[in-house]
């Protein structure tokens, strides 16, 4: 993947993601995990090379089709990306929505998922009322409530302190034992450690490390995990193994 | 359901963007009251132009000896020249009545009629006025031997075409000028008022809306904003004109030259124009901000 600048975002980079794992992708500023992530949206085309989600390539989705696709995928900004003019509840409902969504349904659905969240007190909040964490629990209520098979997450925890971070991380963990596959660039080490989950490392555009998964074990439950990621000595996962 | 929800879409943004649709609205009102005042004059102008170029006309003047059965001959001659629209007969005895009317004590003077019988000739088009003139001498000497002289004001006539012109081309030039400068203005306001909502735009589209999706909360917007610029503009012109120009009418001619738009078809066009600019102009505009 080439940006039209002329610099190179990606550089064969391959790799393929299994239903329902949760991976992270890390490495430093400008190493490619956004491009990553904009291209799975279709924000950007790729060059050279094929990208597949769900077993359709990419290259099959025509420019009137985006939309439709990317209401199979869910995606977390590490600036939220809310609408600032609409409260929590709007802007979750503005998902639905978009597909179509009857005001039954929407009337069912968006309650249910910001209870899943803990945003019920905060439901006619504008966004501005609200801290980083909340913010960022508008914009995964969001992107979840259409219960889409693929979340990505870019950065979500950017922008946040360690403590609401974990419980970002938490609600993007119990999401993905629904089924979800989540995808989650960011470079926090520390809480990739924890989280003891496949990570994919990308430097200048190249995969440089993809340690395997099987690390961790896949029926913790998320109060088991939130516990282990609070705990300051848990051993990083290179020891253990 | 769906129209119901685009309009609560546009209401909304309205609401909350209060300040950049109110500029909108503000753009199109002065805009459309700009317009308003100056369609009638434009008009105005034209008709004046117009009415003075309808009184361009050839005259024919007999020989003082002419018998009625010369001007018969005459005046279908006349009918039979190119470009001749009708022709006006005046008698001697018509005009020694009218010009006495307006000259009673030189007139009261003269013993006998010196005036001869007369044809207005009245081409069909003004700016034909000079082929006429020249079908009725050719080389020099008048169409028919009872013809005393035609009537030779070449050079007012061509001063009144030339003058009468211009202002008609000047003002279709300001017409369209205008038009141009009010459609960038609207256009240019709905512009920045879109790009202050750009990544609203942006999340939607991320979301997953379809381009008409979002477009239709903006076109809907646009056409409120225009419409309700266009309709305060017209009240304040109804104002105007009931308050200030209807007394004036009766005493100034130009402004009750019937030549002018009537008022009702200044409204609609005012309207149209107003709704039409606005929601083509959102429409539009946004899809710069839609290639995400």
């Amino acid at each position: 993947m080439r940006y039209s600048s002329g610099d190179v975002g990606l550089d064969q980079a391959t790799f393929s993601v299994d239903r329902e794992e949760f991976v992270f992708l890390v490495g430093s500023t400008g190493s490619g995990k956004s491009t990553v992530m904009r291209l799975l949206i279709k924000e950007l085309e790729p060059t050279e090379g094929r990208i597949a989600v769900a077993g359709h390539d990419l290259d099959d989705v025509t420019r009137k089709r985006v939309p439709y696709y990317r209401r199979n995928i869910g995606v977390v900004f590490q600036d939220f990306k809310l609408l600032p003019n609409r409260t929590v509840y709007d802007n979750v409902a503005y998902a639905l929505q978009v597909t179509g969504g009857t005001r039954r349904e929407i009337r069912a659905k968006v309650p249910d998922i910001l209870r899943l969240t803990g945003l019920s007190t905060k439901l006619h909040n504008y966004p501005d009322q609200l801290s980083g964490g909340e913010q960022q629990r508008v914009s995964i209520a969001r992107a979840f409530v259409n219960h889409p098979p693929l979340l990505l997450a870019d950065e979500p925890t950017g922008n946040l302190d360690p403590e609401t971070s974990i419980d970002i991380m938490r609600l993007l963990y119990r999401i993905n034992r629904t089924g979800t596959t989540v995808l989650v660039a960011t470079h926090d080490a520390a809480m990739v450690n924890k989280m003891r989950r496949r990570v994919l490392e990308l430097s200048r555009g190249r995969i440089v490390r993809d340690e395997a998964t099987g690390l961790y074990a896949r029926d913790e439950s998320t109060r088991e995990f939130a516990q282990r990621m609070r705990s300051p000595n848990a051993p990083p996962p290179g020891l253990q193994a | 359901m769906r129209l119901g929800f685009f309009l609560k879409e546009s209401t909304r943004a309205m609401r909350r963007n209060a300040a950049p649709s109110f500029a909108a609205l503000a753009t199109v009102l002065v805009t459309m009251l700009v317009l308003g005042v100056f369609i009638p004059i434009v008009q105005a102008t034209n008709g004046a132009a117009n009415s003075v170029r309808s009184r361009v006309m050839v005259d024919v003047y007999m020989k003082t000896g002419a018998t009625a059965a010369d001007d018969a001959r005459v005046r279908n001659a006349l009918l039979g020249v190119n470009h001749v629209k009708s022709v006006q007969f005046v008698s001697k005895q018509q005009a020694y009545a009218q010009q006495s009317k307006a000259d009673p004590q030189a007139y009261a003077l003269l013993s006998a009629n010196p005036l001869p019988d007369t044809f207005h000739v009245i081409p069909d088009n003004p700016s034909n006025v000079l082929a006429v003139h020249n079908s009725l001498t050719p080389s020099g000497t008048p169409l028919d031997p009872a013809i005393q002289a035609v009537s030779n004001k070449k050079s007012d006539t061509k001063k009144i075409l030339e003058v009468t012109n211009l202002v008609t081309i000047t003002a279709a030039v300001l017409t369209v000028l205008l038009t141009f400068a009010s459609v960038l203005l609207i256009a240019n306001t709905i512009r920045l008022s879109l790009y202050a909502r750009r990544r609203e735009v942006e999340v939607m589209k991320l979301v997953g809306a379809t381009d008409w999706f979002i477009r239709w909360p903006f076109v809907i917007e646009g056409t409120i904003v225009g419409a309700l610029g266009a309709l305060v503009a017209i009240g304040v012109l109804g104002i105007t004109k009931v308050a200030l120009l209807d007394p004036l009418a009766n005493n100034w001619t130009l402004i009750a030259a019937p030549q002018t738009i009537a008022f009702p078809a200044l409204v609609a066009v005012l309207l149209g124009a107003g709704v039409l600019v606005s929601a083509l102009g959102s429409g539009l505009s946004l899809r710069r901000f839609l290639r995400v």
